[in-house]
């Protein structure tokens, strides 16, 4: 039996990712009084933004974007930010948890939970709190981990931030309730179907500037507890034993240097890394080393109010 | 020909039909589950499990959260993808399987273009299939999958099949549902999942797979009509105007006639704008900005049209289905905010004309809808609004309702038809317009909407302002919260639904006046952020200036001008704001005003705020 010839070209794919990440912005820039764009540097970040200037072409960006800046980021990544913020004159804000860095917390002194929650959780809170934002637009994918599955695209979260599950509203076709009770704010997730596939495709397509990180090259890394950790700079305490060595490798996902492992690899532009991609298929954040606590612990930081 | 690169599918069944392995077995065969995910899946063993560990226990792949799990609670819908082998992508909209849950199945039903709807065929057809059937069809899902799951349970037994085929097209033609397609599956060994296998050689039909792949929605008898819903307005340098906004039905062109729905003026579509530069078309699914040839008054929620018959007529009387979706009924009479795409108006159920057995299709009376009950209503909306038919397109025929004062989702609605006796009103413009008027007043009109605690100041306030405001030749008029209550509102009491609709009726006075141009002068408690926003939402922007009279609860409570403080503390007055019930200050007002300070400063702030800054 002869099947009818239907074939779906990529691009129509990504076309119809697009437009409905347009809808989710231009409603979020209309509905809420104050919202923000979080801005992680990273390649989601990357499309994040990129959409977001599609959305309100030809006007500039209607919002601020915020960074939650940890102190620990790859050097690269700070440049990376600056630099795209100053070339599309856009409005940055930096958050940190100032009373963390000054006590002193740091990757190496604190779990990787409790860092997470200090300077990210915490500081995306009062980062939030600070400048009165009600919606915080972010990256967040449905196939980054299970318990993403059931995240909403306007994903509710009660006075201090906690997400409530049974608070969540129902997303009925294209129309979303973004109406908010007294200090509710909103979580927006513009790529919530998208994978991570996508992404790299729709960089590739629309040649969007990522950081360099994503792709190889011969960096310092020492290997610790079986992960590739790049030395970054003086301050990574070397333990007994442990030799930097200079090895080509990538990055999957981009954060907290000490917290971010390599992949060894010999891709040093889109093609081939999309290629790699192709044939590991490997969940993207099991190279995370903040998610690894058991298997809802990102459904638990979720509740803390991460994002 | 256009292709569907995203199809949406709904799963429906319970976990005892075979759901969670059919999906997974889906997911797994497509390679749309990354490895580490299905190593968990050989690793794992769930209690009770007879999968021998190392093979794929393909229900694991769909997995709950722990928060569920823990709490025993059920969040309506899980989203998953699939990649299909001709470059598809599918978008799984699960819901929990338990058969109360009307409402999670209507949430995933919503978007739906396919639903896969599982029977086990050992069991046969039950009441859910039914239930599954009538939402599918009420929530326009166009094409349905009957899997009739766990054939190899039955020996493969074309009759068992067929049995279960004839009952549920019976219900289907009753239901109207043209596109039923019927495949023989066992998710457990695999049989016309992905691939046809030779355990049962009477079927000559697709794999579910195949089927999916080759699906395109079924041809419509009409022509789509032109829907445009102006999200967001594009400013921009050199005077660009531009509407933001998601073709959600038909085709726009560059050079086309169009009308805008609400207003029924027209305009020429000058330029279709994108990042990437102008397109001459934009067909349903594309997010574009337009330009229209002059300036045209279009606000975020107005729809354009094609200038056609096929224009939607904007009405205030609706007959609707709902699905009741909130933990509390629906309430007759109570104002909700009715929320369509981009649109937002107060609105009211005024008839519950029956609920519908969603299992036999019969329809009883009823005064009420509980949580997933659905029903046909009667609504009333504040103003008219070009709501369509369901039937003809999802994104301006549905609705939700969303309580004013929680501001949660309480129904979706799916609009069947405008009622022919709101068509009998139609807005008159009249000759002497806003503009007339304010050049014979001498002065512009607005609100002044003073909100605080009971004897914060408000009526004091008011007075002084309109004392001095007269002697400068301002029409002026207070609308007191007690005045009012002795008339117009003495049907209504002080619980937060009656408040809703105390706000709303003197909301609607204080425009008339307004329209009239006079200054009005509210002076009313107005406790909620929500009714007083909805107040504001009838009026152009510098119309409306929400005072907030901030006043310490202790200094109101001494003052206490009417005694009522005295009363609440002695437990007669349950209601009362500031003791029992809550006083939502509000996030944004125009202007703020100490209640503690002297009075004619605060007249002589409401002067300058009334008058304008150059007086």
């Amino acid at each position: 039996m002869s099947v009818a010839p239907v074939s779906v070209p990529y691009s129509a794919v990504l076309d119809a990712l697009e437009a409905e990440a347009l809808h989710i912005y231009r409603e979020t820039a209309a509905a809420f009084r104050n919202p923000v764009l979080l801005y992680s540097i990273g390649k989601d970040s990357s499309v994040l933004l990129h959409l977001a200037l599609k959305a309100f072409a030809p006007a500039p960006l209607p919002f601020p974007i915020m960074h939650i800046d940890t102190g620990w980021k790859f050097r690269e990544m700070i440049e990376f930010r600056d630099r795209r913020a100053a070339e599309l004159g856009l409005d940055l804000r930096i958050a940190h948890n100032r009373e963390a860095i000054e006590q002193g917390v740091t990757p190496f002194t604190h779990g990787t939970h409790e860092y997470t929650r200090l300077m990210k959780t915490v500081a995306l809170r009062e980062g939030i709190d600070r400048y009165g934002f009600d919606a915080a637009i972010g990256g967040a994918r449905r196939d980054e981990e299970r318990s993403r599955a059931k995240e909403r695209i306007f994903s509710l979260r009660e006075p201090g931030h906690r997400w409530d599950p049974r608070k969540q509203r129902p997303e009925f076709w294209r129309t979303a309730n973004t109406t908010l009770a007294p200090g509710q704010t909103m979580r927006v997730f513009p790529l919530s179907n998208w994978t991570e596939l996508d992404v790299w495709r729709y960089i590739q397509r629309e040649n969007i500037p990522i950081p360099e990180l994503y792709f190889a090259k011969p960096r310092p890394v020492v290997e610790r507890d079986g992960v590739l950790i790049c030395v970054d700079d003086d301050r990574f305490p070397l333990a007994q034993g442990e030799q930097v060595h200079m090895r080509s490798v990538r990055f999957r996902t981009l954060g907290c240097y000490p917290l971010s492992g390599a992949t060894e690899s010999t891709a040093d532009n889109l093609v081939d890394l999309i290629a790699e991609m192709e044939e590991s298929n490997i969940s993207e954040r099991a190279g995370r080393l903040i998610d690894g606590e058991g298997g809802g612990s990102m459904e638990a930081k979720k509740q803390e109010g991460y994002f | 020909m256009s292709i569907t690169p995203i199809l949406h599918l709904v799963t429906c069944g319970s976990v005892d039909d075979g759901k969670s392995t059919l999906i997974g077995r889906l997911l797994a065969e497509t390679d749309s589950v990354p490895i580490d995910q299905l190593e968990y899946a050989r690793r794992t063993r769930r209690g009770g499990s007879t999968i021998p560990v190392g093979e794929i226990d393909y229900s694991l792949l769909t997995d709950g959260l722990e928060a569920e799990r823990e709490q025993g609670i059920t969040i309506d819908v899980a989203y998953r993808h699939m990649n299909l082998p001709n470059g598809r992508r599918v978008l799984i909209a699960d819901s929990p399987g338990h058969e109360q849950y009307t409402r999670n199945m209507a949430v995933a039903a919503s978007n739906g273009d396919v639903a896969i709807l599982l029977v086990d065929a050992a069991r046969g057809v039950r009441p859910q299939t039914h239930r599954h059937l009538t939402v599918c069809a009420l929530m326009g899902v166009s094409t349905i999958v009957l899997a009739v799951n766990k054939m190899d349970l039955v020996g493969y037994e074309h009759a068992t099949f067929e049995e279960i085929v004839g009952v549920v097209k019976t219900t289907a033609a009753r239901l109207g549902i043209n596109d039923l397609v019927a495949v023989p599956v066992s998710a457990f060994a695999g049989d016309n999942i992905t691939r046809r296998t030779h355990a049962m050689p009477w079927y000559t039909g697709l794999s579910l797979l195949e089927f999916l792949s080759d699906w395109e929605p079924p041809a419509r008898p009409d022509v789509e009509p032109l829907r445009f819903p102006v999200q967001y307005i594009v400013r921009a340098e050199g005077n660009f105007r531009g509407y933001a906004g998601t073709v959600v039905s038909g085709t726009l062109q560059s050079g086309q006639k169009v009308v805008v729905a609400d207003s029924g003026r027209t305009a020429i579509v000058d330029r279709i704008v994108t990042l990437d530069g102008d397109i001459d078309t934009a067909v349903a699914g594309q997010a574009v900005t337009v330009t229209l040839d002059h300036e045209v008054d279009v606000t975020r929620g107005d729809l354009i049209a094609a200038d056609d018959q096929d224009a939607a007529q904007p009405a205030d009387r609706f007959s609707a289905d709902v699905v009741w979706l909130g933990e509390e009924p629906l309430a007759h009479g109570r104002s909700y905010l009715l929320v369509s795409g981009s649109r937002s108006v107060p609105a009211t159920v005024t008839n519950v004309r029956y609920r519908l057995d969603v299992v036999s299709g019969h329809e009883h009376a009823a005064r009420l809808l509980e949580m997933n009950d659905v029903g046909r209503v009667e609504i009333a909306t504040d103003k008219p609004i070009p709501l369509d038919p369901y039937t003809l397109c999802r994104d301006t025929g549905g609705f939700l309702l969303v309580d004013r004062v929680s501001a949660d989702t309480v129904a979706a609605g799916l609009t069947r038809h405008a009622m022919r006796r709101s068509f009998n009103v139609v807005p008159h413009s009249y000759a002497v317009d806003d503009d007339a008027r304010r050049l014979l007043m001498g002065h512009p009109s607005r609100v002044v909407w003073l909100t605080g605690l009971p004897g914060s100041g408000k009526s004091t306030i008011a007075d002084a302002t309109v004392g001095a405001l007269h002697a400068l030749g301002v029409h002026t008029y207070v609308l007191d919260g007690d005045n009012v209550r002795t008339g117009l509102n003495k049907d209504l009491g002080f619980t937060p639904e009656d408040r809703a609709e105390n706000v709303r009726r003197v909301a609607e006075v204080a425009k008339l006046m307004k329209d009239a141009g006079l200054v009005v002068f509210v002076a009313l408690v107005s406790p909620y952020q929500a009714d007083r926003d909805a107040a504001r939402s009838l009026f152009d922007e510098g119309e409306f200036i929400e005072v907030y009279v901030d006043t310490p609860v202790e200094v109101c409570s001494e003052r206490d001008p009417k005694g009522l403080y005295a009363k609440a503390a002695a437990g007669s007055l349950p209601n009362m704001t500031g003791v029992g019930q809550g006083y939502e200050i509000p996030s944004a007002p125009d202007l703020v005003l100490r209640g503690t300070g002297s009075i004619e400063d605060s007249a002589a702030a409401l002067v300058r705020a009334v008058l304008g800054e150059d007086q």
